[in-house]
């Protein structure tokens, strides 16, 4: 019977080595360890040897089924870690294949650089405000200082509709508006919007096109403070190491009347295509608001003062972007609108 | 306004400044100078040629052999002028000069004969055809017999120049003249500004003698002034001063013309000759026309006049449209003998309007538009006097014909020193104010703390002392002035909600997928009111420059769809695109009813992930999707109703709907339009966004998230296909009792296993109560009464 014990041993660990599936494996644990198998059936003959061997032959039973049990568990692991890495691997997948599409839009450019300003000067205190395309008159041009025959009306050709209503060709009515409802307290905002003037459209110029402006009325405004203020608006908008400079220059509604230049942010000043090799670009226009303005509006001008400033978003996103025609900003191609979708930041 | 800079040193030293340097001096302290132009453009080797003998080409008929005598040589020249002629001072390019557009001269032979150079015109020295003498203008340019042969042409015809373009703003009129720029250059580098010495001989003969003068309009034309020269020669003017006008942009004509506008050109002062015998009268009378009044200006057009259009007459007759043009019919020619010089003060409103009546602008009417120096009326008349004098070997007659009741006072404007340092955030001295000026010219006294200035007339644009404070500033430098930030107390800023909700309408429009456009406002008559969501007359253009561009749009989609178009006809099929902007209608007041409208267009596939074989292309219910996001984020309730509109699908468009009121529409484009503008199936939607924004939402309050859960049941049902699956849904909601949270379409089926005309559509029904968990009985109850409501309305369930 020992000896049967031995055989049954040597052949279970032979078939253990053999299986190379879990399931083979599970076969032999069933034909050997199981109630139908030849080890239960020897410990089930036990009753049939003498009283004083059983003890004995019961432990050796209990060893070989011990150390077949082992052995079956050992080889399991390595068969259950095979059986899943095989399942791993049958499920690997083409990672380079390109993933499932998220559909997303973005911003006109002109909406981007006019939000990224907005932005800007309202972290600076400042709220929006908002007007009327088609304008009358006098709010875009007789409350701007700029009475009918003024011959700086012919800087901005218009569209009229009636004699006193017209397509704004700034947004200065804008400013205007405010000031009158404000009726002489202090004021700061920014004004962004449309508007129109009588240009053929070309690479250049668009009958159409968006502006942003500046206003800021309080006790005791001076130049200096437009010029730090625009310092603020270049060193954020175009980079910290932006210079500015004014130009003296002349608009109807600003006295003193100036241009504001940034050195150039592509190549610092040292001269490039994008300056036209003068070092500085163009940026905006500005002054302090001439005071027959405050006076129309009802303001107090020897004790309220103010400055203002204009700029055209095209012209900046043009220069940012290195956008070489106007024009793209209003036909719309998908393949040119899709590419302001990144951040810049 | 171009400025040569030999002829400015005329006036004013300019410290012999490399003229990209005075140019850039001149930018930073007020004028932009758009240009700095090389007359010489590099030009070498180019003399005074003699032309001893002049054959033609035995090979070709339109070239000529000549000898020219260049100084050193005479030399063989071939010549294809047709003015070309023996005995003429020519311009000469030798071999090795070059020319204007990278031309070099090289030795050569033409049909035979060997040519050692070229004869030139003006325009291959760089001229413009359009300022080039009419005689010479199709050919070669010949020089005075004076003229040395060999000289240097560049030195002859002064082109060692350069000229500064400025781009004058239209406040400095007052450098709309030579000498208005000395005054400018002088101020900018503290030189003095030397006017022109005028002198001449006076005939015994008074000009009042032959001439008499009227004027019945003292208001447009408080200043008149006439001078009469007579046995003048008209003939070409000399090269100095032909040269000077083209470095202006002048083209030459006769002397006499010439003179008139070396004037206006150095003084700013238009001046106008007559030619006194075609006058006929020996009257001058200024007055407003009569209507309907007829003259031929100077350009040979026929123009009819108007009552508040002034006219200078002979007394019977216009002559001459004021400060805008002369008349054809007493032009000076080369058979003037006597010359009437007219220097006036016209009005700048009465010469804006008659000039832009007529649409005649000229070098006389942008002067007088823009206000001319009321002391150099005078002054210009004596100019132009001497130089007839000299140059067309006129006799003037004693003194002048004049109007005058101008005032010609200077302005006073008072300002103190620390007026101007407050404004300007600055602490410019005294003795620095005083210096700039004194710079300016401006007489300056000090009185009680105070400047009180004497603006010279010339500089109409210094009015109060704002416009001081700008000159103290400009001529001390803006970069002087230190940056700063206003001290006022500090403010929130921030958008309204209005702008607020906008921002968020386009990020959740730009998430959802679409890119945002901008189109034009202006449209044509048969856009305008296209997909427009009110019917309003349409607004037109008074002037509009085209068709296309000549009305205010209704409604963006027209435009948008343009777009769209736009990129399909470029393959790109799939297009996404919204907008927000304007629309335009007529409202109560003169102003109109402007709305801000969202509008969007979708065509295409919307979702493409073509390897895992998904893709679906745009239908209404994307579109519907987008709009009912719309409306929970913006906390609106927008509901669908069926609806129609012209030039949409009629079974497949809905009106969006807020509070019973149709606030935009949706649908899918009618096949016919979608043809019209060459697209496939494409869904489009508009809407009023202002009455979206402008509703005031409630303040956001939490609900307990469910502690109890929810019970849901399922119903198929067979539907009549006429019958809406919304009509189904209110019935169910409504029968729900107040258990019933939600109910959602979750199936539709309208295959071959329904009967004709049917379709089944299955709902899911969510019961639930806040307050405990649902019995099952409850839920039989609820869904009882659901089911007994269908079958009320004839809605079969499906086994």
């Amino acid at each position: 019977m020992e000896a049967q014990l031995q055989e049954l041993k040597t052949q279970a660990l032979d078939k253990i080595t053999a299986a190379s599936t879990v399931k083979e494996l599970n076969d032999v644990r069933v034909a050997y360890l199981g109630k139908k198998g030849p080890i239960t059936d020897l410990l089930k003959g036990m009753g049939k040897l003498p009283a004083e061997e059983r003890p004995k032959m019961g432990a050796l039973v209990n060893v070989v089924r011990e150390e077949v049990t082992t052995q079956l568990e050992g080889r399991m692991v390595i068969l259950e870690e095979e059986a899943i890495n095989q399942k791993l691997q049958s499920e690997t997948i083409d990672i380079t294949l390109p993933g499932r599409p998220v559909k997303t839009g973005n911003p006109h450019p002109l909406t981007r650089v006019v939000e990224e300003i907005e932005d800007l000067f309202i972290s600076m205190g400042y709220e929006v405000a908002e007007g009327p395309e088609v304008e009358k008159d006098y709010y875009n041009f007789e409350a701007l200082n700029l009475p009918k025959g003024h011959p700086a009306r012919d800087m901005q050709d218009s569209f009229y509709i009636t004699e006193d209503i017209l397509l704004r060709t700034h947004t200065s009515p804008v400013q205007a508006r405010t000031m009158e409802a404000k009726g002489g307290e202090p004021i700061k905002i920014i004004c962004p919007g449309k508007v129109y003037r009588r240009d053929s459209d070309d690479a250049t110029h668009s009958h159409q096109f968006t502006q942003i402006e500046g206003l800021v009325i309080g006790e005791d405004i001076r130049m200096s403070d437009l010029k730090g203020t625009l310092s603020v608006f270049a060193k954020k908008m175009f980079g910290d190491d932006r210079e500015i400079r004014l130009r003296p220059s002349f608009f109807p509604f600003t006295e003193p009347s100036v241009e504001m230049d940034i050195s150039c942010f592509k190549c610092g000043g040292s001269g490039c295509n994008v300056c036209k090799k003068t070092g500085w670009i163009e940026i905006l226009g500005a002054g302090m608001v001439h005071p027959n303005v405050l006076e129309m509006a009802g303001y107090d001008s020897k004790r309220l003062t103010g400055f203002a400033f204009g700029m055209g978003p095209e012209r900046i996103a043009m220069l940012k972007y290195g956008v070489e025609d106007i024009r793209h900003f209003y036909t719309n191609d998908v393949r040119f609108l899709s590419q302001f979708q990144r951040t810049e930041l | 306004m171009l400025v040569s800079i030999n002829w400015l040193k005329d006036y004013v030293n300019t410290q012999q400044l490399p003229p990209a340097e005075l140019g850039e001096k001149i930018t930073r302290s007020g004028i932009e100078v758009d240009a700095v132009i090389d007359r010489s453009h590099g030009m070498t080797n180019i003399v005074v040629g003699y032309v001893e003998s002049c054959v033609k080409h035995p090979e070709a008929d339109k070239l000529s052999i000549c000898q020219v005598n260049v100084g050193e040589e005479t030399t063989q020249i071939i010549c294809g002028a047709p003015n070309i002629a023996a005995g003429q001072k020519v311009i000469v390019a030798r071999p090795g000069a070059k020319l204007p557009g990278d031309i070099k001269i090289k030795k050569a032979k033409l049909r035979g004969e060997e040519s050692h150079g070229m004869i030139c015109s003006l325009q291959e020295l760089g001229i413009e055809g359009k300022l080039v003498p009419k005689a010479y203008a199709e050919g070669i340019y010949v020089l005075p017999e004076d003229a040395e042969t060999g000289s240097d042409v560049l030195t002859n015809f002064d082109l060692n120049d350069t000229v500064l373009e400025l781009g004058l703003t239209p406040n400095r009129a007052d450098a709309m003249s030579m000498i208005g720029v000395a005054y400018e250059v002088g101020a900018i580098l503290s030189e003095e500004v030397k006017l022109p010495e005028i002198s001449y001989k006076e005939a015994s003969d008074t000009a009042a003698s032959m001439l008499t003068l009227n004027v019945d309009a003292p208001e447009a034309n408080p200043l008149y002034v006439a001078k009469v020269v007579r046995n003048i020669k008209v003939q070409e003017s000399p090269m100095w001063l032909q040269q000077r006008l083209m470095s202006a942009g002048v083209r030459p004509h006769n002397n006499v013309v010439d003179v008139t506008n070396y004037i206006l050109m150095e003084y700013g002062q238009p001046l106008h000759a007559f030619d006194y015998d075609l006058l006929e009268t020996g009257n001058i009378t200024v007055r407003h026309a009569k209507e309907g009044e007829m003259i031929t200006t100077l350009d040979d057009a026929e123009r009819k006049l108007s009552g508040h259009q002034l006219v200078i007459t002979n007394g019977e007759k216009p002559v001459a449209i004021a400060g805008v043009m002369g008349g054809a019919d007493s032009e000076v020619s080369e058979a003037t003998t006597t010359v009437v010089i007219e220097s006036a003060y016209f009005e700048s409103g009465s010469v804006r309007q008659t000039s832009k009546d007529h649409g005649l602008r000229s070098d006389a009417s942008s002067r007088y538009e823009k206000g001319v120096d009321p002391n150099r009326v005078i002054p210009a008349a004596e100019r132009a006097a001497q130089l007839l004098s000299e140059l067309a070997g006129g006799e003037v007659l004693a003194g002048s014909v004049v109007f005058d009741e101008l005032n010609k006072e200077e302005k006073i404007v008072k300002v103190s020193p620390d007026f101007i340092n407050s404004r300007l955030g600055m602490k410019i001295s005294f003795e620095d104010m005083w210096d700039i000026l004194n710079r300016l010219k401006f007489n300056t006294e000090a009185a009680n703390g105070q400047l009180v200035i004497s603006v010279p007339t010339r500089r109409q644009d210094i009015q109060i002392p704002e416009d001081v404070i700008e000159e103290i500033a400009r001529l001390y430098g803006y970069d002087e002035i230190p940056a700063t930030l206003p001290e006022a107390e500090t403010t929130p800023g921030g958008l309204t909600p209005y702008q607020a909700k906008r921002r968020i309408v386009r990020s959740l429009l730009e998430g959802a997928g679409l890119l945002q456009a901008t189109t034009y406002s202006l449209t044509s008559e048969k856009s305008a009111k296209q997909f427009a969501l009110e019917e309003t007359e349409t607004t037109r253009l008074l002037m509009p420059m085209s068709e296309e561009r000549s009305i205010l749009r209704q409604s963006l989609l027209p435009h948008l769809l343009e777009s769209v178009t736009y990129n399909t006809a470029r393959r790109m099929d799939s297009v996404a695109l919204y907008e927000t902007g304007s629309v335009f209608l007529k409202g109560d007041d003169e102003l109109l009813n402007e709305q801000e409208h969202l509008a969007v267009a979708i065509t295409g596939l919307w979702l493409d992930n073509s390897w895992q074989g998904e893709k679906k292309p745009v239908d209404f219910f994307v579109l519907k999707g987008i709009v009912e996001t719309l409306g929970t984020k913006l906390g609106v309730q927008l509901t669908f109703e069926r609806g129609q509109m012209d030039d949409l699908h009629p079974g497949r468009t809905a009106f969006i709907m807020l509070d019973g009121h149709r606030i935009g529409v949706i649908g899918q484009l009618h096949p016919s339009e979608q043809k019209e503008r060459d697209l496939k199936t494409t869904v489009v939607m508009e809407l009023n966004l202002a009455l979206l924004l402008n509703i005031e939402t409630a303040a956001l309050l939490y609900t307990p998230v469910p502690r109890y859960p929810s019970m849901s049941r399922d119903v198929a049902l067979v539907l009549s296909k006429i019958v809406e699956a919304g009509t189904i849904e209110t019935v169910i909601r409504n029968a729900g009792g107040k258990l019933l949270k939600d109910v959602r379409v979750f199936d539709l089926y309208e295959g071959d296993k329904m009967e004709e005309g049917k379709k089944s559509v299955a709902f899911s029904l969510t019961y639930f109560d806040p307050e405990k968990t649902l019995t099952d009985e409850e839920v039989i109850n609820a869904h009882e009464k659901v089911l007994a409501a269908l079958t009320e309305v004839g809605a079969e369930l499906r086994s």
